[in-house]
């Protein structure tokens, strides 16, 4: 603990690295799996591709698929890229089969009457599928993102940020008192960013609450 | 990819794939009986009796927070190298889905049915063994079939403190630049995990009861 | 709808924390006049990047460091495609890196050759005295054991040994491969430890491995009394510290500071920077090389 006072001016910039590295891929991961997870849901051909592939995806280390990405991109390896891509693509593994339960979840008798009120096919998937499939989405979204952040991690084997560096640095200096900042550092932010999902559901899903 | 994987010289010797395979497997198994040792009882107690289950929840996503390769340099640092460290970064890995799905497992049982066993003249333990658990097994297995599927991915990374499994053909292929290496390292481990995950599918067949199979997945019907 | 809007907003926050997202922190692209300093994954590097990066910004230089790469395989790439400006060097393994065929083992010789191998567009700057060299280490109990002082005593037990260094000893042409071409030593088995480091002492000292890669500055050898084998067949040739840059952004003044520090930096130097390192409370490689630099005058 004390390493994280006494060097506050890197272990900031090190937070500020990891939460980017972190939150950006889940912000393209979350976008990209709502159409897919959609199709997931209404078809069941679908559903049988895409989850045992979102499976596999998400069993191939992420060491293999941060290397390989400035191979397969042709961008330059210490690219902050190559850390992105592949936490977007287990962010899609993971989100795809939240997104398919969570729309499946909506009751039938809800979305048929929002048709027989009118709705086109957009506007009730906006207003009345997505956000009644919120809740689960979320949950879906919580693992993600906690996932995410303790992932990052390893670009520090290629050189890239984040406590990782931390990591490294400490286990090659013998010096457990680093590796533990960054420790904390990880589940610190896991927890606020767990916590303000969390907050970010409540205030977005009112009926849930409604009638307690 | 290819070249290197079919390589013969790379299938035999103290470092070669089956050696690899096989300790890497063994780390997995290891893990996953240990983690179900610890995370079964627990969840099936909180789930049982109804008390603490935000603590079962919330020591699920703290452990699920613990960055893997920061434990295990930990371990190493503290108790040295070896497979002690790896074991203990992914126990703690695999412990929150198990204990996770054991939880939801036993809440989900449907009360009546455990009102019923109560009514029968059961004990409580025979409540919680010969009714719930039972009952729970699907949610248990998808908890536990969740654990697999992370510790086969992440036990590669136990290679970075010099432990074995497949993980070394990560690393080292990594080190030497040497892409077909590290890319074979990482279609094995995908590889393995399918595997593992088809034998739990064929355990969880053959110890649910044909009662709880789901009849069809869920979906807009 | 207006919850909808205060949600949003909250989740735009979290994102414009970090700024445009793929752009800023030291991770991207620095603008063109900045010198991006960078390391190797051993503490020896990053403190001289530390010391070349705080000289350097001490005259005014627009400076961003990218510590703790990897190894020579995996950073000379971010050299090569303009990631990285300037990194500190070993003259020996740099020649053997982009000249396999290499065969200079003295000082001068290897740093000239070395200013000829270089890709266009990178060059290295003057030498400094200070050598660390990697080297064939053992315990003081196996060199006692088979009467070992230098790697020719060696050669009768290699067959039986088992050897650990850091995974790329197996291919480098002074690694494995120049251990068996000059000294006709093959180890029975090699184990990938890491550069140096924890492992590898570890390595030895629980006999997981009976010899292997150490650097010669590093502390852990006069800790651990370990015995550094000697060299008669130069498999490992001179390696004096010098900076590798990128010529576009070496300017006079970059030229000048690094110059002036390749002058104050001798193998003592090296030694007296890794026992810092690893005296029990750790300082940061940024700390010792503030201290070093306002010893050396500098």
């Amino acid at each position: 603990m004390t390493w994280i006072f006494e060097n506050w001016e890197r272990f900031w910039e090190v937070t500020v690295v990891h939460l980017r590295l972190s939150v950006v891929p889940v912000l393209i991961g979350f976008v990209l799996s709502i159409p897919l997870g959609w199709v997931a849901s209404r078809s069941a051909t679908a559903r049988a591709i895409l989850f045992p592939l979102a499976n596999i995806l998400f069993t191939i280390p992420s060491i293999a698929l941060i290397v390989i990405t400035p191979v397969l991109l042709g961008v330059k390896i210490l690219d902050e890229i190559n850390v992105i891509v592949p936490l977007t693509i287990y962010t899609v593994a993971l989100m795809v089969r939240s997104v398919a339960d969570a729309l499946s979840a909506v009751p039938g008798h809800v979305t048929a009457a929002a048709n027989a009120m009118g709705f086109r096919p957009l506007r009730r998937f906006l207003t009345v599928d997505f956000p009644l499939a919120l809740p689960v989405t979320i949950a879906g979204l919580r693992v993600a993102t906690v996932s995410n952040i303790s992932m990052v991690s390893v670009g520090a084997l290629v050189g890239l940020g984040g406590y990782g560096q931390l990591f490294t640095e400490g286990y090659q200096t013998d010096n457990s008192a680093k590796v533990f900042a960054g420790l904390i550092g990880t589940v610190v932010v896991a927890a606020l960013a767990d916590g303000l999902l969390l907050l970010i559901g409540r205030v977005l899903t009112p009926w849930a609450r409604a009638g307690r | 990819m290819g070249g290197w994987l079919f390589e013969p010289a790379h299938w035999s010797g103290p470092t070669g794939i089956p050696v690899r395979l096989l300790e890497h497997l063994g780390y997995t198994l290891l893990t996953l009986v240990i983690a179900a040792v610890i995370a079964i009882p627990l969840g099936a107690f909180v789930g049982h009796t109804g008390k603490g289950g935000f603590l079962i929840v919330g020591l699920s996503n703290v452990l699920r927070a613990l960055p893997t390769t920061a434990v295990l340099i930990l371990v190493v640092l503290w108790a040295g190298l070896g497979d002690f460290p790896v074991y203990v970064a992914l126990v703690l890995l695999a412990i929150p889905p198990i204990m996770a799905g054991t939880y939801a497992g036993i809440r989900a049982v449907d009360p009546v049915t455990v009102d019923a066993a109560r009514g029968v003249g059961m004990r409580e333990s025979g409540v919680l063994l010969q009714v719930e658990i039972p009952n729970a097994l699907p949610l248990i297995f998808g908890g536990f079939r969740g654990a697999a599927l992370q510790v086969v991915a992440t036990a590669t990374i136990a290679a970075y403190t010099g432990a074995g499994g497949l993980g070394r053909f990560v690393f080292d292929g990594l080190a030497l630049q040497e892409f077909g290496q590290m890319l074979a390292g990482a279609v094995l481990v995908a590889l393995l995990a399918v595997l593992v995950d088809l034998g739990f599918a064929g355990l969880q067949r053959l110890t649910v009861s044909p009662g709880l199979r789901p009849v069809g997945t869920g979906g807009t019907k | 709808m207006k919850r909808i809007a205060t949600a949003v907003a909250a989740v735009m926050l979290l994102s414009a924390c970090g700024g445009d997202p793929l752009q800023g922190g030291n991770n991207n692209p620095a603008p063109t006049d900045t010198i991006v300093v960078g390391s190797a994954n051993f503490p020896e590097s990053t403190v001289l990047a530390e010391i070349y990066a705080q000289a350097l910004a001490a005259k005014g230089v627009k400076v961003s460091k990218r510590l703790n790469i990897g190894n020579r395989e995996l950073y000379f790439k971010g050299v090569q495609d303009g990631s990285i400006d300037l990194i500190p060097e070993y003259s020996g393994v740099l020649l053997k890196h982009v000249n396999k065929e290499a065969q200079e083992v003295s000082s001068d010789e290897v740093y000239t050759a070395l200013k000829k191998s270089l890709p266009q567009g990178l060059t290295v700057l003057d030498k400094s005295s200070a050598e660390d060299k990697d080297a064939v280490v053992v315990t003081k109990q196996i060199a006692a054991q088979y009467s070992l002082k230098s790697i020719d005593d060696l050669v009768p037990y290699c067959k039986d040994l088992v050897f650990g260094g850091p995974a790329e000893f197996q291919n480098r042409p002074d690694g494995l491969p120049g251990l068996k071409a000059k000294y006709s030593c093959e180890f029975k088995q090699f184990k990938s430890l890491d550069v140096g480091g924890p492992l590898t002492v570890a390595g030895l000292k629980d006999n997981t491995v009976q010899a292997a890669d150490l650097f010669t500055t590093d502390a852990a050898i006069k800790a651990n009394e370990f015995v550094v084998l000697e060299d008669p067949k130069n498999v490992f040739a001179a390696q004096n510290v010098l900076p590798l840059v990128n010529e576009k952004k070496a300017s006079q003044q970059v030229r000048d500071t690094l110059n002036a520090i390749a002058k104050k930096i001798d193998t003592k130097t090296l030694l007296d920077l890794n026992q810092k390192l690893s005296a029990p409370d750790k300082p940061e490689p940024e700390k010792v090389a503030k201290e070093w630099l306002a010893s050396a005058g500098i």
